[in-house]
């Protein structure tokens, strides 16, 4: 090697120089740019012409209500996540079945957005997308941008399975009110799922421990499980909207509708309500009266989930996913089980009340190229075939009414048995809450307060200001798209 | 009519120059416009922008508590980030190329082991970020399965049912954060001013030694000048790693959406960007982020060139 480095003339100055330049521009900004390759916008015509196509050839046909050419191709995206994508080609197969002609395009991925974000921005988004997981297109967001199909056609439409009946009318209640964007439905969210506090049947028959009714008993059996040393109650505190489930399911019941319509529409004050005072108070119990798993404000869901199988912990809300996720974590003879949010005195709607509903959203992009196609395999969703296809190639529920025969029904896992008698049990009495689609930014802002309450970094008067401001700074944010929650 | 003999050799230059100046035109500097046009815009990121809104996303973001926040943890992780790696890297440096017992060619060689220490130290660079985060994730656990958790209730530090936060907690995430950062990039400073130092002559410590100089003197006095070159330009990358954290904030800190909780007390600008751009739907506001941190990052890079300019030694 040379003993002069670099040849004289050839400053390594004037190199560092350059190069810094290069990486001031390789810096945070470059995955925006990345992001940033929006279209020219020619948006308006592709939208008329693509709207033309469905509602002008839209026949009375009941066997293609949307009028699809049977020989336009269907571009469909899914996200692959819990549920895989296994189920959507048994869809895509019922859909050629209809269609020969048709060539089906197929795309399994988790990563929604940046998949399909320039897609949307150029004008030419898929036909169906199932737009779920960590990295979904905000609905909201999607149409605020004027992106999605009004699915009202879709409900109106004649049922695959009974012509006389409209798809309306063949799923669950809920499934169409947690599709509402404004007044109408823009999103059809496919898998249905049940949330409550989960513990292990098998440790509650050991101690002779019963499921409590009350907020009272809630906090006897707290107490008489941390006696044998277990912490009584754990979460998924990295990520605070699992315990933002149990306040809001505590807040629906105690204040019934007239609380839950103040909130989702943004009114003032409707968060000092007593409603919402007495939630707080009595979720706050179990970090005040140290319930709570130490350190479980910092864990993951699958760090928090593994302690809770490993029996660190007793109880720890979620959804009935819980049962897929954890499969290799759970114990044999665990028994996974569900029971409703115990009542607060004073209660507005029943014990038994859950939140439950439809998960994974369906969308048809209004600049789709087969819009029709696009409302026609959703109907297909919702035939009874597609419902208990989804069942068994998905491990899930589906928003299909009845899809579920007694042997489907027979195959069931312990949690997903018990959340399927959860429901039952509920009859009819489903929480919804509305700003959770609506308002991303106030979700967010809610759930960083929890944080600091479950750490016990504030308490819960400063929770509720919190609450109160996050809302009252959407309701005058005029970028933000208002809806109304629909009367019940 | 015949070209001068320099503007010729420009052409033919330039003619080499031209398809890479292209792409890097389309792909790198087209966006960087083109985020500065979408700054001044209201725009959801899904669909083309609504409309136009001059400099209101500039002075809305003045007055976001939130930004401002994020825009002093990358300020904190810049000013420690940089100083406490290159300070560990020239110290291990040295140990390993100098530090040794008198002895070797002209009495200069390293500690004992110095060949193995040097893998090992390089080691976490060549983890890819994915594994640096379930690796941390682990060890920050915010319980007695985690690592450091463990060792701190084994010694006593604190009892498991008050385990240490870390990532949780308000006042230390940062720090935490900044460890990690640390933690991954001590070991290619090292390699780099390892190098560096091997291309000081032998000679220099020669004469330093029996001028009586001892280690730290020749540390001081020989070594750290003449690696000043090679100094600058750690300081200029390590400037730009402290802008970003993007990858370590967004999935070790707590939080939905790109992390940066607990209640944005990890926040640094471009997880905050990427929430706006992509979960708020404010599209717009984020370029607007993108563009301040883009002249941030700039004027930091030339402000250390500009401040680092020494007299360079030619060997």
């Amino acid at each position: 090697m040379s003993e002069h480095g670099l040849p004289a003339d050839v400053s390594r100055r004037q190199l560092l120089i350059r190069s810094a330049a290069i990486a001031a521009m390789a810096g945070p900004g470059s995955a925006l740019a990345a992001g940033c390759a929006a279209g020219s916008g020619s948006a308006p015509k592709s939208t008329a012409s693509s709207g033309g196509s469905s509602t002008g050839t839209a026949s009375s046909d009941p066997a293609n209500p949307f009028g699809v050419k049977a020989s336009a191709p269907l571009d469909v995206y899914i996200f692959k996540g819990g549920y895989g994508d296994q189920y959507a080609k048994a869809f895509e197969d019922m859909y050629k079945k209809r269609f020969p002609g048709s060539n089906v395009s197929h795309k399994g991925a988790q990563d929604v957005t940046g998949d399909l974000q320039p897609r949307f921005n150029a004008g030419s988004p898929p036909d169906v997308i199932d737009d779920s997981g960590a990295k979904q297109l905000k609905l909201d967001v999607l149409n605020r941008g004027g992106q999605l199909t009004n699915l009202d056609q879709l409900l109106d439409a004649p049922s695959v399975d009974d012509p006389g009946k409209k798809v309306r009318d063949t799923l669950l209640p809920g499934t169409v009110e947690i599709g509402l964007l404004g007044s109408s439905m823009y999103f059809l969210s496919y898998a249905f799922t049940v949330w409550g506090l989960w513990y292990s049947s098998t440790l509650f028959q050991k101690n002779g421990w019963q499921i409590p009714k009350t907020w009272e008993e809630f906090m006897t059996l707290c107490a008489a499980i941390k006696g044998t040393g277990m912490a009584p109650f754990c979460h998924q505190g990295k990520y605070p909207y699992y315990m933002m489930v149990p306040l809001m399911d505590m807040v629906a019941k105690n204040g019934g509708p007239q609380v839950q319509a103040a909130i989702d529409n943004l009114e003032p004050n409707a968060w000092k309500s007593d409603a919402v005072k007495n939630s707080v108070e009595a979720l706050y119990m179990l970090v005040d009266k140290g319930y709570m798993l130490p350190g479980t404000e910092g864990l993951t869901h699958i760090q928090s989930q593994t302690q809770w199988n490993q029996g660190k912990a007793a109880i720890i809300p979620c959804g009935s996913w819980l049962e897929n996720e954890q499969l290799d974590a759970t114990p044999a003879d665990f028994g996974m089980a569900v029971f409703a949010m115990p009542s607060l005195t004073g209660d507005k709607m029943p014990r038994t009340a859950i939140r439950a509903g439809a998960g994974e959203p369906f969308i048809v992009p209004a600049k789709a190229k087969n819009q029709a196609g696009g409302l026609e395999f959703l109907r297909i969703m919702c035939s009874k075939a597609a419902g208990a296809s989804f069942a068994q190639k998905a491990n899930s529920l589906s928003v299909v009414k009845d899809a579920i025969t007694p042997e489907i029904a027979a195959g069931l896992k312990p949690g997903t048995k018990s959340s399927n008698d959860l429901y039952n049990a509920a009859n009819g009495q489903i929480i919804t809450w509305y700003y959770l689609n609506w308002y991303s930014q106030m979700k967010d802002d809610l759930e960083n307060a929890m944080s600091q309450l479950m750490a016990d970094k504030i308490k819960p008067d400063e929770f509720i200001a919190r609450a109160q401001k996050a809302a009252d700074t959407c309701a005058a944010d005029s970028s933000i798209q208002k809806s109304k929650r629909p009367a019940t | 009519m015949r070209l001068r003999k320099k503007t010729r050799e420009r052409l033919f230059i330039a003619s080499f120059l031209a398809g890479p100046l292209a792409v890097y035109i389309v792909f790198v500097i087209w966006p960087y416009i083109e985020t500065f046009g979408y700054s001044l815009t209201e725009w959801t990121g899904v669909a083309p922008p609504s409309k136009v809104v001059g400099l209101k996303n500039y002075t809305a973001l003045m007055h976001d508590s939130v930004f401002l926040k994020a825009l002093w943890h990358n300020v904190e992780i810049l000013v420690f980030f940089p100083t406490v790696t290159i300070i560990l890297a020239m110290f291990f440096a040295f140990m390993l190329n100098v530090g040794g017992r008198r002895g070797g060619v002209g009495g200069v060689r390293g500690v004992p082991g110095s060949a193995v220490y040097r893998v090992v130290f390089f080691f976490p660079q060549v983890l890819s970020v994915a594994i640096l985060i379930i690796l941390f994730q682990a060890a920050f656990e915010t319980n007695d399965a985690g690592l450091f958790n463990g060792i701190a209730i084994k010694l006593r530090l604190t009892d498991a049912d008050h385990p240490w936060e870390f990532l949780n907690s308000p006042a230390f995430v940062v720090w935490c954060i900044m460890f990690i950062l640390v933690w991954q990039w001590v070991g290619f400073y090292l390699v780099l001013f390892s190098a560096a130092m091997q291309q000081i002559p032998k000679d220099y410590y020669e004469a330093a030694l029996l001028d009586g100089a001892g280690r730290i003197q020749t540390y001081f006095k020989v070594t750290m000048p003449l690696l000043w070159d090679s100094v600058q330009t750690a300081w200029v990358y390590l400037a730009v790693a402290a802008m970003d954290a993007f990858a370590l904030v967004a999935n070790l800190t707590p939080g939905s959406n790109f992390g940066g909780g607990p209640d944005n007390h990890g926040e640094v600008l471009a997880t905050y960007l990427m929430r706006n751009f992509q979960t708020f739907g404010k599209a717009g506001y984020a370029c607007a982020m993108g563009v301040v941190i883009f002249f941030i990052t700039l004027i930091l890079s030339l402000a250390v060139l500009r401040l680092t300019r020494r007299e360079r030694l030619e060997y």
